[in-house]
């Protein structure tokens, strides 16, 4: 059955990439729409919620759009896949640009690499930024034919830190081993960057699209 | 363990890549959509485009060549060459560019990297620095900053420039020595790991790769956390997987 998937736009980050890598996924008649528009993300089948830049704009951006309640309805009643920003700006709270209060949909922070930090004696770079292991915590659709383990591209300086371990359904070696995806009911969000991540990560879009709750 | 990154780079004249590639494979080997088809099947971890389109008339076509590409390539795509406005760099990202580079407009207008950081943040601006030897024989080493193809030194200090691009809120800088572009006889080494300790940002070693042990060099005594070649792949000397083999063989982490 055709289906609408909703990109949130709300003005930050790359939105074309996301946008073309859902259209190589979906199915002939499914629609995409790129939108900032409350109403249409209500009515949309799935959501996907992606964003870049600092936390702050991120939640500048997304009460000047109206968003706010939106993004929380449709993470709590629909399938929703978050990307980047769109995994953190949904936690409370977080360091970045001296303290900003984010969506607060799930209890947790958003903090910062140790700078200085440094493997077989060389210095870890921030942002991480390249391609890093994703090890799965448990099974889930959106895991289905990617091996644990496989590769997806990373550029963040800040990672998430749920308050509620059981959300945790990946997580990724950068010094320490910090949280790269959550899984909560029809909630789906991840650090990396499917949309950039070659196979592995159009794979993950495309169960995205074909996620049954 | 994060990979360290191989990006094959393209340089594209009015929309045609040029230095003549020679792929067996591939029907239009000018086509920078059909090589850059090529080097995401090889397993490239991201792919540069180099605009070195001289005439500003046709810089319309690299925006194009972005769009097409980013349509069909699924992994990250950098675009240098002639951005020297906040508008040129939203252009590019609209476009599908997932970074952008810049060179001189940096060195003329460095608050032009305060400013490109700020509206689009760190992740897009990638620091392009041409750096060249300075230091006499015997002398401690240094390199200065070069702008116009190597011609001209800008009288920057490179390690200085680079701490500060980074500062300025640069993501990443790309690093191409002009005294070893073109070639072939490796890296200058000690120039990559002097900026790549230098600064706390991800640093793409460029010019002078003649063979995969230079890539290799690159990252072990360079300290590179990406390394950039254009002629060997190009040419189709190495694929840029033959190229990861190897390197993996040789113990760096990379994407097989």
């Amino acid at each position: 059955m055709a289906q609408t998937i909703a990109v949130i736009d709300y003005g930050m980050g790359n939105l074309r990439s996301v946008a073309k890598a859902v259209e190589h996924v979906v199915d002939a008649g499914d629609k995409v729409l790129v939108t900032d528009d409350p109403g249409l993300i209500l009515s949309a089948d799935r959501v996907v919620f992606p964003g870049q830049g600092a936390a702050r704009d991120c939640m500048g951006a997304i009460s000047n759009h109206h968003l706010n309640q939106a993004i929380l309805d449709a993470a709590e009643s629909k399938p929703f896949l978050g990307i980047c920003m769109g995994l953190q700006v949904l936690m409370a709270f977080s360091e970045e640009n001296g303290g900003t209060e984010l969506l607060k949909l799930l209890p947790g922070q958003v903090r910062h690499f140790e700078r200085n930090m440094e493997e077989n004696g060389q210095r870890l770079k921030i942002p991480h930024m390249g391609w890093n292991r994703v090890q799965h915590i448990d099974s889930h659709p959106l895991w289905k034919d990617i091996s644990q383990g496989s590769r997806f591209y990373f550029v963040h300086s800040y990672f998430v830190e749920p308050q509620n371990r059981e959300i945790i359904a990946a997580t990724t070696d950068y010094g320490i081993d910090f949280t790269s995806a959550v899984a909560r009911d029809n909630l789906f969000a991840v650090q990396f960057h499917p949309e950039k991540s070659a196979r592995d990560g159009l794979t993950l879009l495309r169960n995205f699209v074909q996620w049954r709750l | 363990m994060l990979a360290k990154r191989i990006i094959p780079c393209l340089d594209v004249d009015n929309g045609r890549v040029v230095k003549g590639v020679k792929f067996v494979d591939i029907r239009d080997a000018g086509d920078p959509v059909e090589v850059a088809r090529r080097y995401d099947r090889e397993g490239a971890d991201e792919i540069t485009f180099l605009d070195i389109t001289a005439s500003s008339d046709n810089r319309e076509t690299i925006v194009h060549v972005v769009e097409q590409v980013a349509s069909e390539v699924f992994i990250p795509l950098t675009v240098g060459g002639g951005i020297r406005t906040v508008d040129d760099v939203r252009r590019m990202l609209n476009a599908g560019a997932d970074k952008v580079g810049i060179n001189t407009a940096a060195v003329f207008n460095p608050e032009f990297v305060k400013e490109a950081t700020d509206r689009f943040g760190s992740q897009c601006i990638v620091v392009a620095i041409d750096a060249k030897r300075v230091s006499a024989e015997g002398e401690s080493l240094r390199w200065e900053v070069f702008t116009h193809g190597g011609r001209k030194s800008a009288g920057l200090d490179a390690i200085e420039w680079a701490k500060k691009m980074a500062d300025y809120g640069a993501g990443e800088i790309l690093l191409t020595s002009m005294d070893r572009d073109g070639t072939k006889i490796g890296f200058d080494l000690e120039l990559t790991r002097a900026i790549s300790r230098a600064v706390p940002i991800p640093v793409i070693a460029s010019g002078g790769v003649g063979n995969l042990d230079h890539l290799v060099a690159g990252v072990k005594e360079g300290e590179a956390d990406a390394v950039l070649a254009a002629s060997i792949f190009h040419f189709a000397e190495y694929s840029v997987a033959e190229a990861k083999q190897y390197m993996a063989k040789r113990g760096i982490e990379v994407r097989l």
